[in-house]
């Protein structure tokens, strides 16, 4: 019993280290571009960027829009599908599976081929980025969805309301979307963090986003790409905290059942 | 006209009948429930009244209106489901009160209602909890409550106790008569529990495969089956073949024993003929002179707390009798012969 439980905890202890022993070296890496001292200088001239201001104002405000996008399109499908056409899941979740199994590149291709001539000139408008980005968050929202969803007897529901005399509006969105809640908030933080750093559809539609910009300040810099991995990884976690501490409150399923997804 | 009225109901899904060609008038006031297997269009017909599905063909009349293409948030009908379907966001005083939130009443009425209903169903002390923070039997008595609180014109429960256990199932069967009574609604009740129809219902509908078997009052149903479905799924029944002696007179016979019927049998002398006979009308003694008596093999007894069922046979043919337990009761020893009786009313020849 005592071997089994040692054992435990040194595999345990080697997985730590395997994971944070590289992240405390970019920390410790990115306070060092001062000499002899440590200090958050590399940070200032990260954020002190007009170029880094820019492209992640780009890259937050892209965010957002595949958000409200994907929010739209996901959630009245998922419900109507789980309300009325239980027999689509299945086809639902491939098509939702999609985006996991074709490769960014091949999706980007394949929009600069259709989109980048008359009468479909596309290719110049950020709306372009937009549909790629709700295709890519697209298994990452509609699971989320899909997920609160089952936790909830949402046909049951729909009817209790309707007897009580609750018009469609009502029912969305007084039963069905606050029971939905840490549900809708997960799906919302995993499209913003896939957003917030994709690369291959931004650098390739010659859009100047964050990812784009990482890739290149880490070509012509030391201490800088450093720190913003820090910043990137401080985001991220930041939000999963929001999503735990969201997520305890009653409402639905918990964000947990998504931890298989990546 | 009847209060509610439905007739000549279909329902059709693409393949198959679920309903077909149901006819039933409830009066105000009473309660009737639906009892079948599954799969018998009980719970269909339940929601087509709800307007959760919509008939086929067919009419539904409540107070003398169709509303047969009325959404069901406008037909101000209450329903109880088996899963509850309280809201899980909402406290229980603001799932009693949101029937009446749709229906644009004052916050004062609401109060005074919510408070009126909380009464009625003795949670005064639970308006401020969430669904989670309730056990079942408390969840579904919300979900009554709110049903009730909209003032409905028809009641509907879609078998409501089927989720919990068999304790809090008799109380809470008890306390929905009770409230149906105290407030006099038109109350529909679907189960696949014949125990409840029976203790519930003012009159029962047994269905099977989406048509109407039999309607009537527990008594009639259970005393009376008028067809050979009702008989084997209301109640035990002992289903024995026995011989055709005299067709006229309605003589039988079961391995060389006779047995006398009150009716006569549509069959010829010979044939084989089914009999229906429930297990608690067969004795150990009788005092009526033109009683059946058959002589009998003890096969088993089993115990079952109030009633004891004993096994017989008469050649290779078995039935159970029931026998009401009390200590001074005298039983057989298993594999003696005796004596059983049973009246010739209590032999149901099934005719078919």
């Amino acid at each position: 019993m005592k071997k089994t439980r040692f054992w435990s905890w040194f595999w345990m202890f080697l997985g730590g280290l395997y994971f944070f022993v590289p992240l405390y070296a970019t920390l410790r890496f990115s306070l060092m571009m001062k000499k002899d001292v440590l200090s958050f200088m590399a940070y200032e001239k990260v954020i002190h960027d007009p170029k880094f201001l820019e492209a992640f104002s780009f890259s937050a405000q892209m965010a957002i829009l595949t958000i409200l996008v994907s929010l739209v399109l996901v959630v009245p499908t998922a419900y109507w599908v789980h309300l009325r056409l239980p027999k689509l899941k299945p086809i639902m979740e491939f098509i939702t599976m999609l985006p996991f199994v074709i490769p960014a590149i091949v999706l980007v291709f394949g929009l600069i081929r259709s989109y980048s001539k008359p009468p479909l000139l596309l290719v110049s408008s950020p709306a372009l980025l937009v549909a790629a980005y709700v295709v890519l968050a697209l298994p990452y929202m509609y699971r989320s969805v899909d997920v609160g969803l089952r936790a909830i007897d949402v046909r049951a529901l729909t009817e209790a309301a309707q007897s009580l005399g609750a018009s469609w509006p009502r029912i969305l969105f007084q039963v069905i979307f606050p029971n939905l809640r840490s549900a809708l908030l997960g799906g919302t933080f995993l499209t913003f963090a896939i957003v917030i750093g994709e690369l291959t559809i931004a650098n390739s539609l010659a859009w100047k986003a964050l990812g784009p910009y990482m890739t290149t300040l880490a070509g012509m810099k030391a201490y800088e790409p450093a720190a913003l991995a820090v910043m990137s990884f401080a985001l991220t976690w930041g939000s999963i905290a929001v999503l735990q501490f969201v997520g305890k409150g009653r409402g639905g399923a918990a964000p947990e059942n998504m931890a298989g997804m990546h | 006209m009847a209060f509610l009225e439905l007739t000549n109901i279909t329902k059709r899904f693409v393949k198959f009948a679920a309903v077909e060609d149901f006819n039933l008038k409830v009066e105000k006031g009473e309660f009737v429930s639906f009892l079948g297997p599954s799969g018998c269009g009980k719970t269909t017909t339940l929601r087509m009244i709800a307007g959760f599905e919509t008939a086929t063909e067919g009419n539904i009349y409540i107070d003398g209106k169709d509303v047969v293409n009325r959404p069901p948030n406008q037909r101000n009908i209450g329903m109880v489901f088996q899963s509850y379907a309280l809201f899980p966001n909402m406290t229980v005083a603001d799932n009693i009160g949101f029937g009446l939130k749709v229906a644009k009443k004052s916050s004062e009425e609401i109060k005074a209602r919510v408070d009126e209903m909380l009464n009625l169903i003795h949670m005064s002390d639970f308006r401020a909890r969430y669904p989670y923070q309730m056990s079942g039997g408390q969840q579904q008595r919300v979900a009554l409550a709110r049903a009730l609180a909209i003032q409905p014109q028809v009641l509907l429960l879609d078998e409501p106790l089927s989720a919990l256990d068999a304790k809090i199932r008799v109380e809470l069967r008890n306390e929905i008569r009770s409230i149906q009574r105290k407030l006099g609604i038109t109350t529909v009740y679907v189960t696949h529990d014949q125990e409840e129809a029976l203790s519930l219902s003012d009159r029962v509908v047994v269905m099977n495969s989406g048509h109407t078997e039999q309607i009537g009052t527990p008594f009639e149903i259970y005393n009376f089956p008028q067809t050979p479905f009702v008989a084997s799924f209301v109640g035990t029944l002992n289903i024995i073949y026995v011989d055709v002696v005299d067709p006229a007179n309605g003589i039988l016979k079961l391995e060389e024993q006779e047995i006398a019927t009150n009716k006569p049998v549509r069959k010829a002398k010979d044939d084989k003929v089914r009999i229906a006979l429930r297990p608690e009308m067969v004795k150990l003694t009788t005092d009526d002179p033109a009683a059946n008596e058959l002589k009998v093999v003890v096969d088993s007894i089993v115990f079952l707390g109030a009633i004891v069922r004993m096994r017989v046979k008469v050649g290779t043919t078995k039935f159970s009798m029931d026998l009401f337990n009390n200590p001074d009761l005298q039983l057989p020893k298993e594999g003696s012969q005796i004596s059983v009786f049973f009246s010739r009313d209590a032999c149901m020849v099934l005719q078919d």
